[in-house]
């Protein structure tokens, strides 16, 4: 059987360029880039150009903006950090109800057992924010506004030139989640004023593990992670050399790839949502259907489950996700459809088709013809009418 | 991804009995939408009012939640209500060869429908929604029995397994302490009573059923003479959130049927407190 992969914002394959750049690094080229010899400062030459890579992929003018952290969540938890430690008289921060949980789960535990007032603002039905309610929330003892760019869950995309301006204006550190972004959007940190964003490889067809901070030339900085001087004291610990380089190269490829994700992509993901919402009754799309992602589908079918349907399409190769309690672990579903108001009848039973420019049309039309058979056979079983 | 055995996903994707008896003996129903399970039960006995002749599930649940009803209509299938009776949590996962940790919830819904069942097959109309013994979990609508009953049978003795097993503290969390004192008095480690909240205080488990219940019976139907409708899309503690449909949506004097005819019936018939908000298309 032949896997259908359509989950791209869960992970990505890493693309044979990539292990084909990172290769020698795993060999030969295993010198530690911060020894003072020519062995190991070799490696540091490509960790350099890698460095100034991704700082062209983002649009920042220095390539000693840019840190190389351990993942997503680390660059996250870094940059929210960072604004909270060097401003210590400011004790609130403003963020999303929608954040991924790298962002949501760390505002709540800063509010919880540090202290810290947390605004996280709300969006309509459409996951969109009210930028009204995001002014009217800054005050002066605001330490950081983190708004991530676009929904992992949803793709609903926020305005982040407004937001980041907004932010701005006040002298607000504004950090940016934008692990959903790189590689589907283009970013330019150079014309919009963010003051830190987070970016994560296994998101971009780079390996997992690896993940990059941008931080704004001048920003008060105070690392999380203590120890060595690696990264001019700002991510301390011995640099992932290899996936370091896969990232550069991925970044590289993504930025060459952008215009084809969103061409071919997007009309991919249109056939699969029309003829999904044309061929099966009673099925939603969640979100904002112009401001989204390209590659982003996610739609309820109301009266079953997630999980269920999960299972089945596994049966035929198909990997995809899902926002319902139970295929979470959680017990609850999706903080993301709830914040959208969406009924439970409809969040238990959403999914999320994730595409890359990798899918093709015939894995579309199975996917639409089997998730017809296997709607139907749920709602047979359910006891909701 | 969960570790099902291969019993569990057979069940699941070739589940047995699928359906509900017409005149049933008994019928039992749990869970809800809101938790995102629900399992109605349905039997029928032999001629000689002996045996379970037949029985029938209908499930809105995960892969785990289907298999656990399948199994248990099964199970029962034979037996004598006596029998079926003794029937637990435990011998539903076993019978599937085991459930993952945070799955066993399914199987004792599994066991509750079936309870309820019997219940209702003598007679003993079991009032849905008043449960038996002290409200522990807020969030999910677990009483102190439900939760002693299933460490006891299942040898449990964390908090954590108590949320695998009932659900009871995966919501907001705030019963932690009172989970805690269940477990160590069925460790027989304290004999001091915990001081419980009032018994008759609304769970959202609650307060989600009976608004539901007037939503469909009395204040649908009213809007539906107008060529309205509702969709009820929330509710958190006191607040009850809506969409309104049809002519309703579309009406200048909307706001009046929300304020001064649904609210007013929710809090009459419900809660003084409940407030009623409307979500908009």
């Amino acid at each position: 059987m032949n896997t259908i992969y359509v989950d791209n914002n869960a992970t990505t394959e890493v693309l044979p360029e990539v292990v084909e750049a990172m290769t020698p690094f795993f060999g030969k080229l295993y010198g530690n880039p911060s020894s003072m010899h020519s062995f190991g400062g070799q490696v540091g030459k490509h960790i350099d150009s890698a460095r100034e890579n991704i700082a062209n992929f983002l649009g920042a003018s220095r390539p000693s903006e840019i840190v190389f952290t351990g993942c997503g969540t680390e660059s996250d938890n870094t940059a929210i950090r960072s604004a909270l430690i060097t401003q210590p008289d400011k004790r609130h921060i403003v963020t999303t109800a929608v954040e991924h949980p790298a962002v949501l789960e760390l505002c709540k535990h800063l509010q919880d057992k540090e202290g810290y007032n947390v605004t996280f603002l709300g969006v309509n039905k459409d996951g969109n924010l009210d930028l009204e309610e995001l002014k009217s929330s800054l005050r002066d003892e605001t330490a950081i506004v983190s708004i991530m760019w676009a929904n992992n869950e949803t793709g609903v995309i926020f305005p982040m030139q407004e937001i980041a301006e907004i932010c701005a204006g006040k002298n607000i550190p504004f950090h940016t989640d934008a692990v959903q972004t790189a590689g589907k959007l283009s970013i330019d940190v150079d014309k919009t004023p963010i003051t830190y964003l987070a970016i994560s490889g296994h998101k971009v067809n780079a390996p997992k593990g690896v993940g990059a901070l941008y931080i704004r030339r001048g920003t008060k900085f105070s690392p999380l992670l203590i120890g060595g001087h690696h990264e001019q004291g700002r991510r301390a610990g011995t640099l992932n050399v290899p996936s370091i380089i896969g990232l550069s190269k991925a970044c590289e490829l993504a930025q060459k790839y952008m215009n084809e994700e969103f061409g071919k992509v997007k009309k991919l993901r249109n056939q699969l949502e029309s003829g999904i919402l044309e061929k099966i009754p009673n099925s939603f799309v969640n979100g904002d259907k112009e401001n989204r992602l390209p590659n982003t589908a996610n739609i309820s079918f109301q009266g079953i489950e997630g999980e269920a349907i999960l299972l089945m399409l596994n049966e035929y190769g198909v990997c995809a996700s899902s926002g319902s309690a139970c295929s979470s672990g959680s017990l609850e579903p999706s903080h993301v459809l709830r914040a959208m108001k969406v009924p439970f009848s409809r969040a238990h039973g959403s999914i999320r088709f994730s595409l890359s420019r990798f899918n093709t049309e015939n894995e579309v039309r199975l996917i639409i013809e089997k998730m017809q058979g296997i709607v139907k056979r749920l709602r047979e079983l359910s006891p909701v009418s | 991804m969960w570790k099902y055995t291969d019993k569990v996903i057979d069940h699941f994707l070739h589940p047995r009995n699928v359906g509900e008896i017409e005149n049933p003996d008994g019928t039992g129903e749990v869970g809800s939408l809101a938790c995102g399970d629900m399992l109605r039960l349905t039997f029928k006995l032999d001629k000689q009012k002996k045996h379970i002749e037949d029985a029938k599930f209908k499930t809105f649940g995960c892969a785990s939640a289907i298999a656990s009803s399948s199994a248990l209509t099964e199970m029962i299938k034979g037996m004598t209500i006596k029998q079926a009776e003794n029937i637990t949590n435990k011998d539903i996962a076993k019978f599937l060869g085991g459930l993952p940790e945070q799955k066993m919830h399914c199987s004792v819904m599994g066991r509750e429908a079936l309870e309820a069942a019997i219940k209702n097959y003598r007679g003993e109309e079991d009032e849905k929604h008043e449960l038996e013994g002290n409200i522990i979990c807020k969030c999910f609508g677990v009483t102190d029995k439900e939760i002693e009953r299933v460490a006891k049978e299942n040898n449990l003795t964390t908090i954590e397994q108590i949320t695998d097993y009932t659900k009871a503290g995966g919501g907001c969390q705030l019963c932690h302490e009172e989970i805690k004192h269940i477990l160590d008095k069925v460790q027989g480690k304290t004999t001091e009573q915990p001081d419980y909240k009032d018994t008759t205080e609304w769970t959202n488990l609650k307060i989600m059923h009976q608004v539901e219940k007037l939503m469909n019976n009395r204040i649908r139907p009213a809007l539906k003479y107008d060529s309205g409708d509702l969709e009820l899309v929330d509710v958190d503690h006191h607040t009850v959130y809506i969409r309104l449909k049809g002519a309703c949506a579309t009406c200048p004097h909307s706001d009046m049927t929300v304020s001064r005819f649904i609210e007013k019936e929710l809090q009459k018939e419900i809660l003084p407190d409940i407030k009623v908000k409307e979500v908009k298309e």
